[in-house]
């Protein structure tokens, strides 16, 4: 299945670029640079400089994946186990999950400061509420039934924990990341606008908007939409070693 | 039989036992069982015999009275004490062979405590523990199966699997084979009685079903209309063979049952 998915993604890709380059041969403008320069570009460019813009990316996208995980994954498996817990926090939650985080991106620079903080605390501030539901839910879900039996097996508190809630919660935590990937790469570029030198975001702005160089610029948006394939694709492997009972084959 | 009682697996004393709000199910119940004995709890639903179960599985505590599995009250689960419920009881994303060594996991994630796992548990012959009960229960083939791939007789054949790879002492089975087909129930019915007979387990089983309170039973518990306070009894020594379902007696036995249940006589 994962092999035809995949082949027909790339035959997308190539059909996107053929008709990239076509566009781009007809309109003859600096704003459309056709994908053969950009490619081309790219690969220059990545020993110079891009590289070390992707890793601060990177660096940016998985520590705050990491922080959202690691806050979020245990509250919501407490909420999930208990119900007067949530019962207190579910109306904080319902009220903060849908405020557009993004438009906090001021006040986060504003409050933090300069330097890596607030750019993380920003994608963590949207990852954490996702991942928190999500774990909350599917941690609730779980049956009293199962937890009674792996009860009655000897364990305490420290063993369905790591038996029973850990295992049950991965796959919520994996369909959080994943879900959030595309909003964390976004707000990744709105992060990076603001007092760095180094980042996709702030590579992608300067290129476009302050040298007009275009193939660069395109060469940085080609760049940001790998490490978010990347990421994508990463947390896909993962869930399928991980979470391999989710899709029961027919015997 | 044996000349000498055995010494009491399980005793409930002057048991109280009411859920938050509600009317109580046990007062001043008391209750022995036997080491060595199988017993079946009988009784509609609502009785209040899950929980008469959970009570002696430690997995509620009684208000008042104490249970003593062992000649010890119990505050906890305790390790020698092996549950099957009648679904949802194995975990869905590890596999048969995964699921029958978990208790096993469990108890090399605390050590032998003697609180979580017995003192005396050698962890060392762990992979041919689960080894053997899956031949036993006949689920080796199915060893990376998930229990979604599974029939309801498989999962419950990990689940017995699971139990008795602790080397219980005490066995307790709340409608373990309720969800099942006739076939595959009475199947499932005889070859867990011959296992716990092998092993020489205390045998606990409740249900709704007459028939299997028949058939399993060579003691029945009969639980009418709560409050309990006096345990209503009905003795059925009989061996646990599949032509037992054919004689005189289980039918005589069952008529009794479905008289009493009807009449609520143990109310």
């Amino acid at each position: 299945m994962t092999d035809v998915r995949r082949r027909d993604v790339l035959l997308a890709l190539l059909a996107l670029l053929l008709l990239w380059q076509l566009v781009a041969a007809l309109a003859q403008i600096p704003l459309l640079p056709p994908p053969s320069l950009v490619v081309t570009t790219f690969v220059r460019e990545v020993p110079r400089g891009l590289g070390r813009h992707a890793l601060a990316s990177l660096y940016r996208v998985v520590a705050s994946i990491a922080l959202a995980v690691l806050a979020a994954a245990p509250l919501g498996l407490a909420l999930g186990q208990s119900v007067r817990l949530n019962r207190l926090a579910a109306p904080f939650i319902y009220l903060l999950y849908p405020i557009p985080k993004v438009a906090l991106a001021p006040i986060v620079l504003l409050l933090l400061g300069v330097g890596e903080l607030p750019k993380i605390v920003l994608i963590f501030l949207i990852l954490f509420f996702q991942i928190l539901v999500l774990v909350r839910d599917s941690a609730a879900a779980i049956r009293p039934e199962l937890v009674l039996s792996v009860r009655s097996l000897g364990a305490g508190r420290r063993a369905l924990f790591r038996f029973v809630y850990l295992p049950a919660s991965l796959p919520a935590v994996l369909t959080a990341i994943r879900q959030s990937i595309g909003t964390a790469v976004a707000l990744l570029y709105v992060a990076e606008l603001f007092a760095t030198r180094w980042g996709l975001g702030y590579y992608i702005y300067l290129n476009g908007s302050t040298l007009f160089n275009y193939p660069a610029m395109y060469a940085g948006v080609l760049a940001m939409s790998l490490l978010g394939l990347g990421l994508y694709f990463a947390v896909d492997a993962l869930e399928q070693r991980l979470c391999r009972w989710q899709a029961p084959s027919p015997r | 039989m044996s000349e000498r009682p055995p010494a009491p697996m399980l005793e409930a004393c002057r048991l109280h036992f009411a859920y938050a709000g509600r009317p109580p199910l046990f007062v001043e119940f008391s209750w022995s069982v036997a080491a060595g004995e199988t017993w079946a709890v009988l009784g509609p639903s609502g009785c209040g015999k899950s929980t008469l179960l959970m009570l002696a599985a430690g997995l509620l505590r009684p208000q008042q009275g104490d249970v003593r599995v062992a000649g010890a009250t119990l505050h906890r689960p305790r390790p020698r004490t092996g549950l099957i419920l009648q679904e949802y009881g194995l975990l869905p994303w590890a596999t048969v062979r995964q699921n029958v060594a978990l208790g096993l996991d469990i108890r090399r994630f605390y050590g032998p405590d003697g609180r979580h796992a017995p003192q005396d548990e050698r962890l060392e012959d762990h992979a041919a523990r689960v080894d053997y009960w899956l031949e036993r229960l006949g689920i080796a083939p199915l060893a990376d199966a998930y229990p979604a791939q599974l029939s309801g007789g498989e999962r419950q054949r990990t689940a017995i699997a699971r139990t008795l790879a602790l080397n219980p002492d005490l066995l307790l089975m709340d409608e373990p084979f309720s969800s099942l087909d006739a076939p595959t129930r009475e199947a499932l019915q005889i070859l867990t009685l011959t296992l716990c007979r092998e092993q020489q387990l205390t045998v606990i089983l409740v249900t709704h079903a007459l028939e299997e309170a028949a058939f399993v039973g060579q003691r029945i518990l009969l639980l009418g209309r709560p409050p309990h306070h006096v345990p209503c009894i009905i003795e059925a020594p009989h061996p646990h063979e599949a032509a037992y379902r054919h004689t005189p007696a289980y039918q005589a036995l069952c008529a009794e049952l479905r008289e009493r249940l009807e009449a609520e006589e143990c109310s």
